[in-house]
């Protein structure tokens, strides 16, 4: 309906009638671009809010299915059924002390976490959090989004190389050979779609998976790009590096990979990336391929309510399911993991991509 | 003012940038001022499983990783390319579809030679 959450946020300020004297005070001082600063400021400060609790709550969440599946209880002492434990867990991480090692490189070890953290976190700005729920619609949202989630590897880089660590070098010259290796496919998978809709705008691809096939099924890419699907999930899991794709910090190899030399409050930022980015890659795939935030519609429900609703639904159930696999599938071998990446999974892009080329080419799709 | 489109949509970046830079500054500030502080030579050096560190970790490493750079620089561009060409892809029709096949094409005997000289593969 809206072009994105500042002009809703326009639009109720002056269905409550406020809008417009406070337009008019900014007028008469001759800044009414501050007025849009401070509206999109208070935007951005929901959103950094609702990341903060997000990745609090996945913490939280990721211990609760791992217990699941190993058939225990996990945290249950802070909190109704161990809610709180996220929060106990930074009270814990702001008291420890923080170690910087002799031989490490003072400046570039205190800058990585800050390049960690702030990418994660721009990611979601393009992404539709539901019908007119999104902070800024790029037209060229997608590669704003594979051009952003490029940045983390530099920082792990940087961490791993300022630690002068073995372990850290080797866990960040991992990350950053599996990293570059599954961005291929994952982009490659990404074109297809774009093929249909002709926009890189997270908005315009999520509006062209509206409505229904028959009535019945819905018009989501998944339906149309099933191979498109696997690969970008694939390749999101490993791009993330979560098991079984986990050779950044394979706990029996490498301690704890590139963050081994961190501790207190960087450890903590690291940490938080991780989960920003997971909650932020889940979005991305239901954004593609899993319709967004479309649903069927509800009576009485503003559909901007409803379609966060939908979208957070999804997302949590792609989220699921990579937690499920970190607990079912043992890690890979690292030369698996690149002959995955190369042999199978970029020569299967670009064969989807043909193939998707032929059919709509054809007139079929 | 004026209103300028582009600024607009990019404003939100510049603001989460600062917000972020800020949150990270502010955590490890506060976290300074709670946190103990007492430095020992031992707590200072470089962990290795409680071995003395042997040399430098900035160590000759495998030059597989050059390998696997190279190549993938080669397909970042290949689809720099191709993003422009799939929003186009409806309005260029079968001409521009076979094109941008040859185009692929000859990156894949690319792929396929490199795949045949071992680059791909994980020599130890």
């Amino acid at each position: 309906m809206f072009e994105n959450a500042y002009e809703l946020i326009v639009y109720i300020m002056t269905a409550l009638g406020i809008y417009d004297s406070i337009f008019r005070v900014f007028e008469v001082l001759g800044i009414e671009y501050v007025l849009r600063i401070i509206i999109v400021f208070v935007e951005i400060v929901v959103l950094f809010a609702f990341a903060l609790v997000t990745i609090m709550f996945l913490t939280w969440m990721e211990r609760k299915v791992v217990a699941m599946v190993q058939a225990r209880y996990g945290p249950m002492v802070t909190g109704p059924r161990g809610l709180l434990q996220p929060v106990m867990d930074g009270v814990k991480l702001i008291g420890k002390e923080d170690i910087i090692p002799d031989k490490a490189d003072r400046w570039v070890f205190t800058l990585a976490p800050f390049i960690i953290f702030i990418p994660a976190l721009l990611v979601f700005i393009p992404l539709p959090f539901g019908d007119s729920l999104v902070i800024s619609n790029f037209k060229i949202g997608l590669l704003y989004i594979i051009a952003v989630s490029a940045i983390s590897p530099i920082a792990i880089l940087l961490a791993g190389w300022a630690s002068n660590n073995k372990y850290s070098l080797m866990g960040a010259m991992r990350a950053v050979a599996q990293d570059i290796s599954y961005t291929i496919p994952l982009a490659l998978a990404a074109i297809a779609i774009v093929m249909f809709t002709g926009s890189l705008s997270m908005v315009d691809i999520v509006t062209a998976q509206g409505g229904t096939w028959f009535g019945v099924i819905p018009k989501w890419f998944i339906f149309l790009q099933p191979l498109g699907f696997i690969l970008f999930l694939i390749a999101s899991i490993a791009e993330m590096g979560r098991i079984p794709f986990d050779f950044q910090e394979s706990e029996s190899e490498l301690v704890a990979g590139f963050f081994t030399e961190y501790s207190g409050m960087k450890f903590a930022m690291f940490f938080l990336a991780e989960y920003a980015h997971l909650f932020a890659v889940s979005g991305i795939v239901v954004t593609l391929f899993l319709g967004g935030w479309n649903g069927p519609a509800v009576p009485f429900i503003p559909v901007q309510i409803t379609s966060l609703v939908y979208f957070l639904i999804k997302t949590y159930a792609v989220i699921f399911f990579a937690m499920w696999l970190r607990d079912t599938v043992p890690r890979m071998r690292i030369d698996q993991l690149l002959g995955l990446g190369w042999k199978v999974m970029v020569p299967v892009a670009l064969l989807n991509l043909l193939v998707t080329g032929l059919l709509v080419t054809a007139g079929v799709i | 003012m004026a209103t300028n489109a582009f600024l607009d949509n990019y404003l939100p970046v510049a603001i989460l940038t600062v917000i972020g830079i800020v949150f990270v500054a502010v955590s490890l500030f506060m976290s300074r001022m709670v946190r103990p502080s007492k430095k020992t030579k031992e707590k200072l050096s470089t962990y290795e499983c409680a071995e003395v560190p042997i040399g430098d970790a900035r160590i000759h490493f495998n030059i597989q990783y050059y390998l696997i750079v190279i190549v993938f620089l080669i397909f970042d561009v290949e689809i720099l390319f191709l993003y422009p060409w799939a929003v186009q892809f409806k309005h260029l029709g079968p001409i521009g579809f076979f094109e941008m096949v040859i185009f692929i094409e000859v990156l894949v005997i690319g792929l396929a030679y490199a795949w045949r000289k071992e680059a791909l593969d994980w020599i130890q």
